[in-house]
């Protein structure tokens, strides 16, 4: 199978090419990564991120084809010849397809992605009803691999202060729990034209993510969120 | 050549759920703390535990820590030292209320508390049964829900995290204390000195040493080599867990969850081949019985498929709705890696590589202890290690399924709270060693000097081949003598590897050579002492010496790298409180 793969080598390259590669595909392999660790062996010098080869780690988000996956569990028999590899879009190239994920990751902190309740700590757990447990389904799963924010065009604008598709999934994910307590900060603090409201729907998150989570939803309820306490 | 040298109250190596644990200890004592990760904390390996968190909080159901505790010497096959077990069992309840706490999402029940499962190993009145629901679980994907709570939560806490750092070599002094570590930031390629008055190992197994594992990529035991090359022993690392149920084909964990939730196991006949080999706990028993009793059937012919080489993991009868909303990863996976939608079908599976009992050998405060002059517990100052990479030690011969998330908090968090002790009662700063960078500096050079060379890829797919084939479920004699020839030869190789890329930014060929060289040391280490231990006990099962012998092995091995050698020391079976559980013989 031939991979055409984004190079890029600050320390050596005046610009970035792209450069074909020919591997062998055998019946034992079964996902993309699969592949570019051939490619790896064969050319020691290409650069890629992977861990957990299961896609529960988001290590190895990249744009294959067009479109921004996993390549641990994008399934070779439904790729297009030749497979074009690109570095996630939007974000700084540190080195062929190795992002710098640094804006991603601010964004994902200024939410204050963590519980806040400050009730004195009950001796057992605190208590969540099934049903509000639920509430957190499609929201906590999230893996941070960022597929979903370096396709969305506002983020693309605006890294630096639309919060972005990732950043907010999460942010409703403690908005929607019922053990904390920080709703109206939370809230106030995405009031914002830009943290929140430059999401325009255009939901290629939806599209990205390889979770299947729904990042255009949880805005969504964050907005109504929004409304339901002005009224 | 002089590094640049950074200062800290404590460096952390690793931001698993150890790590990450320790370090929330240290930073919200106020100390300076650099967390240490060669990936995004998220990233650990701890995100793909699926089934759940041990802690007897007895919300199904009667429990009690002392249950817990019996549950875990009989499953370590009497090998764990019951100190540091009665340590684990009575504060699991504990770190999981406080997981909860921190935001953790677990599944719930009617009444609003944690939702526990059954799990293999976990039994009601000292053993005797019947099962008990121990396994406190965030769907199928409680490694995930923990690691990325305990993350939020050291956001909160303000930690400093050094990411993709990869720390290179321990650096120690004259008298043996431990220093700081030197480390290669990966993105420039620079190398530097973080010095630290404590230095915190949580930096996982060495899963990657088997062609076959469960294991995520960057599980290439890499504090083991540190370790090791710094003349730490590293304990009874012949001991690795293989779980019965890996995708045929493709190493992908699926919990034992599915059976603690009602799956079980098929032979090529559709017979449920474990009412044979553990007529009372079936399906739930050990995983060394459980792996066992599969390689057995597939060796004896009654195994599935074209290849009569793997079995089936029947869980259909559960129904869509119990699949859906307790194991929804499990259908994620087995489609994606299996073909397989398991709310039809069965899921092809196979013992697989999963989990390393041994390490570097500490107490139950997380303290590296080394043998020392006729004490066989002396504390290495200023050296702490918890998580897999460190043996406690807790597993002994065989974990049980639940205590390594159990493990890697309640010692995280011990290591934590030990090193706040020792900074508190040795605020004097030691002066780094002349020599402190020399063996990093040494290995790099000869790196970047290498000519005619191997690769790395050929090299580790030897290394990992002959782990695979000499040192697996069951271990023959005339295997491990080759196999013990063949794994030295490999490192010989290690130390001739040749990497082409010489870039400074984001090396990768380098880290990985670097890496290969920490796999090679948990190797040896592996499988020097399988060759050594002359009983069979847990994991370890030997066709030559079939049975367990209290009497000569009722002990911890501890490879040295210097020498290549082993020694001993013995088992702890007084617990801190409880009565002592002499050994007895383990059946399920």
């Amino acid at each position: 199978m031939r991979i055409s793969i984004y190079r890029y080598d600050p320390d050596q390259d005046a610009r970035p090419y792209m450069k074909d590669y020919d591997v062998p595909v055998e019946p034992t392999d079964r996902m993309l990564l699969d592949l570019l660790v051939k490619v790896k062996a064969l050319d020691d010098s290409f650069a890629f991120r992977r861990s957990c080869r299961e896609g529960v780690c988001g290590s190895d988000a990249m744009n294959i084809n067009g479109k921004n996956g996993l390549a641990c569990i994008t399934r070779i028999a439904e790729l297009r010849e030749p497979v074009e590899l690109r570095p996630l879009p939007g974000l700084p190239v540190v080195r062929d397809l190795i992002v710098d994920m640094t804006q991603f990751f601010h964004q994902y902190h200024s939410i204050k992605p963590y519980l806040v309740n400050n009730d004195p700590s009950p001796e057992l757990e605190r208590l969540q009803s099934p049903a509000d447990r639920a509430e957190l389904d499609g929201l906590y799963e999230c893996i941070l691999c960022a597929c979903c924010s370096t396709s969305c065009p506002s983020f693309w604008w605006n890294p630096d202060k639309f919060v972005g598709p990732a950043g907010l999934l999460n942010a409703y994910r403690f908005l929607a729990d019922s053990r904390d307590q920080a709703a109206n900060a939370r809230l106030d603090d995405l009031e914002d034209p830009y943290r929140l409201f430059r999401c325009h729907t255009i939901m290629n998150c939806v599209d990205a993510c390889p979770k299947n989570l729904n990042p255009t939803r949880a805005i969504g309820k964050i907005k109504e969120m929004m409304v339901r306490r002005t009224v | 050549m002089a590094l640049a040298t950074r200062k800290f109250d404590a460096v952390v190596v690793g931001a698993g759920g150890a790590g990450l644990r320790a370090a929330l200890q240290l930073s919200e004592a106020g100390l300076r703390v650099a967390v240490l990760s060669k990936v995004f904390p998220t990233r650990s390996h701890t995100v793909a535990a699926q089934g759940g968190i041990g802690a007897a909080l007895g919300n199904m159901g009667e429990d009690s820590w002392l249950w817990h505790m019996y549950d875990t010497i009989k499953g370590s096959d009497w090998l764990g030292d019951q100190d540091s077990i009665e340590f684990l069992c009575r504060e699991a309840p504990k770190v999981v209320i406080e997981l909860e706490h921190f935001g953790m999402p677990f599944d719930r029940n009617d009444n609003g508390t944690v939702y526990q499962r059954p799990f293999g190993g976990h039994m009601q009145n000292m053993g005797a049964g019947p099962a008990v629901q121990r396994s406190c679980c965030a769907a199928d994907r409680t490694g995930h829900a923990m690691v990325h709570t305990l993350y939020q939560r050291n956001v909160r806490a303000n930690t400093q995290f050094f990411v993709e750092w990869l720390a290179l070599d321990l650096v120690r002094d004259a008298s043996g204390q431990v220093l700081g570590v030197t480390a290669l930031e990966m993105e420039t390629g620079e190398v530097s000195i973080l010095q630290a008055r404590a230095t915190l190992f949580a930096t996982g197994g060495s899963g990657r040493m088997f062609q076959s594992s469960t294991n995520a990529f960057i599980n290439t035991g890499d504090g083991l080599g540190m370790a090791a090359r710094a003349g730490i022993p590293l304990e009874d690392m012949e001991f690795y867990q293989f779980h019965p149920t890996g995708v045929h084909g493709a190493g992908i964990l699926i919990t034992e969850g599915v059976r603690g939730e009602g799956g079980m196991l098929l032979n090529k006949s559709g017979e449920r081949f474990m009412e044979r080999y553990a007529p009372n706990a079936k399906d739930l028993a050990s995983r060394d019985v459980v792996s066992r009793a599969m390689a057995t059937e597939i060796k004896e012919g009654r195994g599935c498929g074209p290849g009569a080489d793997y079995l089936l993991l029947k869980l259909d009868h559960l129904g869509p709705e119990v699949i859906d909303k307790r194991l929804p990863g499990i259908r994620e996976i087995s489609i994606k890696f299996a073909n397989v939608d398991p709310v039809k079908d069965a899921i092809p599976v196979v013992p697989t590589a999963h989990y390393q009992m041994g390490g570097i050998p500490t107490n139950y405060h997380g303290e590296v202890i080394v043998p020392q002059g006729g004490n066989p517990s002396a504390v290495v100052p200023g050296f702490y290690a918890a998580g897999e990479c460190a043996c406690a030690s807790v597993h002994g011969a065989n974990r049980l399924g639940t205590n390594s998330l159990t493990d890697l908090v309640v010692f995280g968090k011990a290591a934590g709270d030990a090193v706040i002790r020792f900074l508190k009662e040795n605020p004097g700063e030691k002066d780094l060693p002349a020599d402190a960078a020399e063996r990093t500096l040494t290995r790099l050079a000869r790196l970047e000097a290498q000519k005619n060379g191997e690769s790395v890829h050929e090299v580790g797919a030897a290394l990992r081949r002959t782990m695979q084939a000499h040192c697996g479920v069951f271990r023959f004699p005339d295997m491990l003598a080759e196999g013990l020839h063949m794994i030295r030869e490999v490192a010989e190789r290690v130390g001739r590897v040749e990497i082409r890329d010489k870039s400074k930014v984001f090396n990768t060929a380098r880290v990985e050579a670097l890496e290969l060289e920490n796999l090679i040391e948990a190797a040896r280490a592996t499988m020097v002492a399988a060759d050594a231990r002359k009983e069979s006990r847990g994991a370890h099962d030997r066709a030559d010496f079939h049975r367990r012998d209290d009497a000569n092995w009722l002990k911890h091995s501890l490879w040295y790298r210097d020498g290549d050698r082993m020694d001993y020391k013995p088992v702890n079976l007084k617990p801190l409180t409880a009565e002592p559980i002499p050994p007895k013989a383990r059946t399920y």
